[in-house]
């Protein structure tokens, strides 16, 4: 008997003797780590020296774009591959600056309309894949044609396009049965190309699910490690660009951590572990303010790039909902400053009554906008209200539905989204000044994406649509026909308006550089939108970016010495510049 | 002895047999479809294409099957060591992401178990009847018990890691480094694993030396350790006797303790953001990950059965009177 207990006590001495030996060793590298005046989660130097893989002044620390750790380097899984994948890697045709709405010829050479119907993309000679073998206009259209798969993302484009064929070394003719102008010019800079030599053969299910373990790409970084919480990319040598446009990337490795919690991400940010943080931080503008070494790309609010607007979504097939008099009032209840500044502490932008952010700002008819548009407006709300023949009967202080019914809604926004659960708050609050019986409630997410599919909602926030070359896309988000059983990603407010969906078709057949045109169509929606408000715009939000010049320097920031394309790793960001600002880099003391 | 143990396994398969089916169940009666929300994060803007997403992965995931024929292929490939295929982080297989993440929650949850259970008894048994101990680790026994574990890891993560600056407060170890068989980076798991073992080692520490103070007063006071000192035999010897006889609950105690022990672990794991079991569950329900959920709820049901069976072992081989119960029965 003793002697088995002495066993199960050496067992246990034996696991401690491990533990405190190894707690031991540890001992000697942390003073190599304190030069760099950092605690012990950050990557330093001083750990790097010997054996890790990463010395610190050659790598750049990235996240938020990563939610789980990386599970496939697919091109065309554009939602859920590993971070960089199109971009570092695999990229596109052009790039596109929405800043100054620029088409920038990347893969191609150039692009060009050669009558209604045909388009020729001249491709840029001397592009090589990761393997070597040349880049070529059958790579082209391979990837087009895989859209001919029915699961591919791109697989409508095929309704629209007759067929693409490569009639010589580098040129790529496209002949459309529709020329939809505008979805054309987002197709090119928005989807990845594939080799061709290595995706040839692969059956449907590979190419819409395949890990692709080994990613070949034309890009600057190739695949070196991933772990579960990173995913880091190797420099590779011989990128086109440096060649061809004298552009260069400098970190030789960049590394992108998979995001845990906010907490973590603002504690790797303050110890330089981190340089670019795509994350949403909030009050992160106290620590820009102050003295913490973070940045942002406006010094001062809203100190972000605008990304997205965060519309309120209200479904027009529940009464009182499907009167547009009661979505006005709606509108002019809710108290977007006090969102803005209360919430979001002015990391944000108060919409304007189209929604088209600020970069579109030229697709904006400011007089429609003067005659039509709303702001905070209690008063105005209620007056709206009682114009519309709604009246509080039983004098709860509510209105009810005009057959005397009760009308109490309510707005869902997924529950832990702390930001939108207290923008909900403050708009449940308005509307009920206004006597709207309006309560927030916090389903979880994917509850709420149930709902919001099958239309089984009153209220809900949603800021689905990004930023694009074109604002057809916030249009065929709003206005899109016809409606079917499940709204997966646009009009989940079930707006039914035939009018309007050919207006937005006419605005697709506009061409790229046909601003006057597109104004024109677009003015003519914004009257059709404003008077109906399907949805109602509250705020643009930031292209969340905070960058430390620990390590890096030289970031996209509103000073007129610095680069203007976007400082972002997100997906399909990279595209709209976020590639150009990695090239932009400098290294500290280099 | 075959009986015993036979009974015991009986009781054991149901057990294992009524847990996976519940494990089964739960995740199919949560609101929501994860085959939709998987697409609305793919964020496809065509309907048409949106829909052949979904029939191609509806039928992937087997989940346009009726029930009971889903349930007869989840055992079916239970067999076969297949857990299907995450959601999540589609297209992984659901064992690989498993195997990634055991060790983590196994080197955490071990050394924990084990060394708070030996430190603790100890512990326990030492500071019994010694005044000025009794009045310093009683309290402070009863406060460590009583402290939920992911708020003493939340404490220990603030004090040790934000504000001194000693430790990493999250990750299996740092970004600057690649798994390899150097010092320096078993140096810096063993880092990154320290604080969420000291908060599991410390909670259960404080119950288990509280446990076996009070079960060494008692055995101290029964008749045989008053016999024994009259006899004349020396407060050691008697201690040790009394150690022994208290040790037996204190078995017994580990066995029930063991699920509660895991979950704790699980919530350590996610303040740490420690890359195990319990950060696996949490994702997977965040994302509807049926699949993976299933999974690791799995996992812990068998890790939590074996080690109770381990236990049952460990109770015969040292509690002599149950030996001799099973013998005369077998005999």
């Amino acid at each position: 008997m003793r002697i088995r207990r002495r066993f199960a006590i050496l067992g246990v001495a034996a696991c401690m003797v491990a533990a405190g030996c190894t707690g031991g060793s540890t001992t000697p590298s942390a003073p190599s780590e304190a030069p760099q005046g950092s605690g012990a989660a950050a990557p330093s130097a001083g750990a790097g020296a010997a054996n890790a893989a990463f010395p610190r002044n050659e790598t750049l620390y990235t996240s938020g774009t990563q939610w789980g750790p990386p599970a496939n380097w697919n091109p065309l899984r554009t939602w859920d591959s590993a971070t960089g994948t199109k971009g570092l890697v695999y990229e596109t045709l052009f790039l596109y600056d929405p800043q100054t709405d620029k088409f920038t010829p990347w893969l191609a050479e150039s692009g060009t309309w050669t009558d209604d119907k045909t388009y020729e993309l001249k491709l840029r000679q001397g592009v090589t894949w990761a393997d070597g073998k040349p880049f070529t206009a059958d790579d082209v259209v391979f990837t087009v044609e895989l859209g001919k798969m029915k699961t591919i993302p791109y697989a409508n484009l095929w309704d629209w396009l007759e067929k693409v064929e490569a009639v010589e070394v580098g040129t790529v003719r496209f002949t459309f049965s529709k020329a939809n102008y505008q979805q054309w010019a987002n197709w090119v800079y928005s989807n990845a190309i594939v080799p061709k030599h290595i995706w040839e053969g692969r059956s449907e299910d590979e190419v819409l699910n395949g890990v692709n373990e080994k990613p070949v790409g034309t890009g600057p970084y190739t695949y070196h490690s991933h772990d579960q919480d990173r995913m880091a990319w190797v420099k590779r040598d011989g990128w086109w660009a440096t060649a061809a446009l004298g552009k260069d990337v400098k970190p030789k490795y960049v590394v992108d951590i998979v995001n845990s919690s906010n907490e973590v991400a603002m504690g790797l940010l303050l110890q330089k572990g981190l340089d670019l943080s795509n994350n949403f931080l909030p009050g992160v503008a106290n620590l820009v303010q102050g003295d913490f070494g973070v940045k942002t790309y406006y010094p001062e609010p809203p100190y972000m790039l605008s990304a997205n607007t965060a519309f309120l979504v209200p479904n027009t097939k529940k009464k009182p909902l499907d009167d547009p008099a009661f979505r006005k009032a709606i509108a002019n209840s809710i108290d977007t400053k006090k969102i803005v500044e209360g919430v979001y502490g002015n990391l944000v932008k108060a919409a304007g009554p189209t929604g088209l952010l600020p970069q579109w700002d030229k697709y904006v008819d400011q007089a429609v906008v003067s005659e039509k548009g709303f702001s905070f407006d209690t008063k105005k709300a209620r007056k709206l209200l009682a114009d519309a023949g709604y009246k509080d009967g039983d004098g709860d202080g509510f209105v009810e539905n005009k057959d005397g019914s009760k009308a109490s809604l309510k707005i869902i926004v997924p529950a832990g989204w702390t930001d939108w659960m207290e923008a909900s708050r403050v708009i449940a609050e308005g509307a009920k000044a206004a006597g709207i019986d309006l309560t927030p409630e916090f389903p979880d997410y994917n509850a709420l994406v149930d709902q919001r599919g099958s239309g089984k909602f009153d209220l809900l926030l949603n800021n689905e649509r990004q930023l694009s070359n074109t604002p057809w896309m916030y249009y065929d988000y709003m206005f899109r026909l016809p409606i079917n059983k499940q709204q997966n990603t646009v009009n989940f407010g079930r707006y039914e308006n035939k009018k309007v969906w050919d207006l937005v078709q006419d605005l697709d057949g506009k061409k790229a550089d046909d601003v006057e045109g597109m104004k024109q169509v677009a003015s003519e929606i914004q009257r059709i939108q404003l008077d109906d408000l399907p949805v109602i715009p509250l705020w643009y939000n930031g292209l969340w970016a905070q960058t430390s010049n620990a390590v890096w320097t030289n970031w996209s920031s509103s000073d007129p010495a610095t680069p203007k394309s976007p400082p972002t790793m997100w997906r399909n960001w990279l595209e709209l510049g976020g590639v150009l600002t990695l090239t932009e880099l400098k290294p500290v003391g280099g | 002895m075959r009986r015993y143990f036979g009974r015991k396994l009986l009781v054991y398969g149901l057990t294992f047999l009524v847990a996976v089916t519940i494990n089964w169940m739960i995740p199919r009666f949560m609101p929501g479809d994860p085959v939709q929300s998987m697409l609305a994060r793919a964020n496809v803007s065509q309907p048409a294409a949106v829909e052949a997403m979904r029939a191609h992965y509806t039928s992937l995931f087997g989940l346009d099957l009726p029930l009971w024929e889903q349930y007869g292929n989840f055992w079916a490939a239970l067999f076969r060591g297949d857990l299907g295929t995450s959601i999540w982080l589609f297209p992984t297989p659901v064992t690989d992401v498993i195997i990634r993440a055991v060790p983590y929650t196994l080197a955490l949850l071990i050394p924990s178990i084990l060394l708070s259970w030996w430190a603790g008894n100890r512990f326990g048994a030492f500071a019994a009847r010694r005044r000025w101990l009794d009045n310093t680790v009683l309290p402070i026994g009863y406060v460590l018990t009583a402290t939920p574990y992911m708020w003493l890891a939340i404490l220990l993560a603030w004090g040790l890691g934000i504000v001194a600056g000693i430790f990493p407060v999250s990750g299996g170890y740092s970004f600057a480094m690649r798994p390899n068989w150097s010092w320096e980076f078993v140096g810096n798991l063993a880092l990154h694993w320290f604080l969420p073992f000291v908060s599991l080692f410390l909670v259960a520490f404080g119950g288990w030396a509280i446990g076996m103070r009070n079960m060494i007063i008692y055995e101290l006071e029964a008749d045989y350790s008053t016999y024994l000192s009259s006899l004349g035999a020396s407060r050691r010897l008697i201690r040790r006797y009394a150690f022994r006889n208290a040790v037996l609950p204190q078995i017994t105690g580990l066995a029930l303790q063991l699920g509660v022990l895991v979950a704790g672990a699980l919530v350590t794991e996610i303040v740490f953001s420690y890359p195990g079991l319990g950060h696996l569950i949490l994702q997977a329900i965040q994302n509807q990950d049926f699949f993976l959920l299933q999974g690791t709820f799995l996992f812990i049901v068998v890790g939590v059965l074996v080690a109770n069976f381990i236990i049952d072992i460990v109770y015969v081989l040292v509690d002599p009177r149950t030996r001799t119960g099973i013998g005369g029965e077998a005999a």
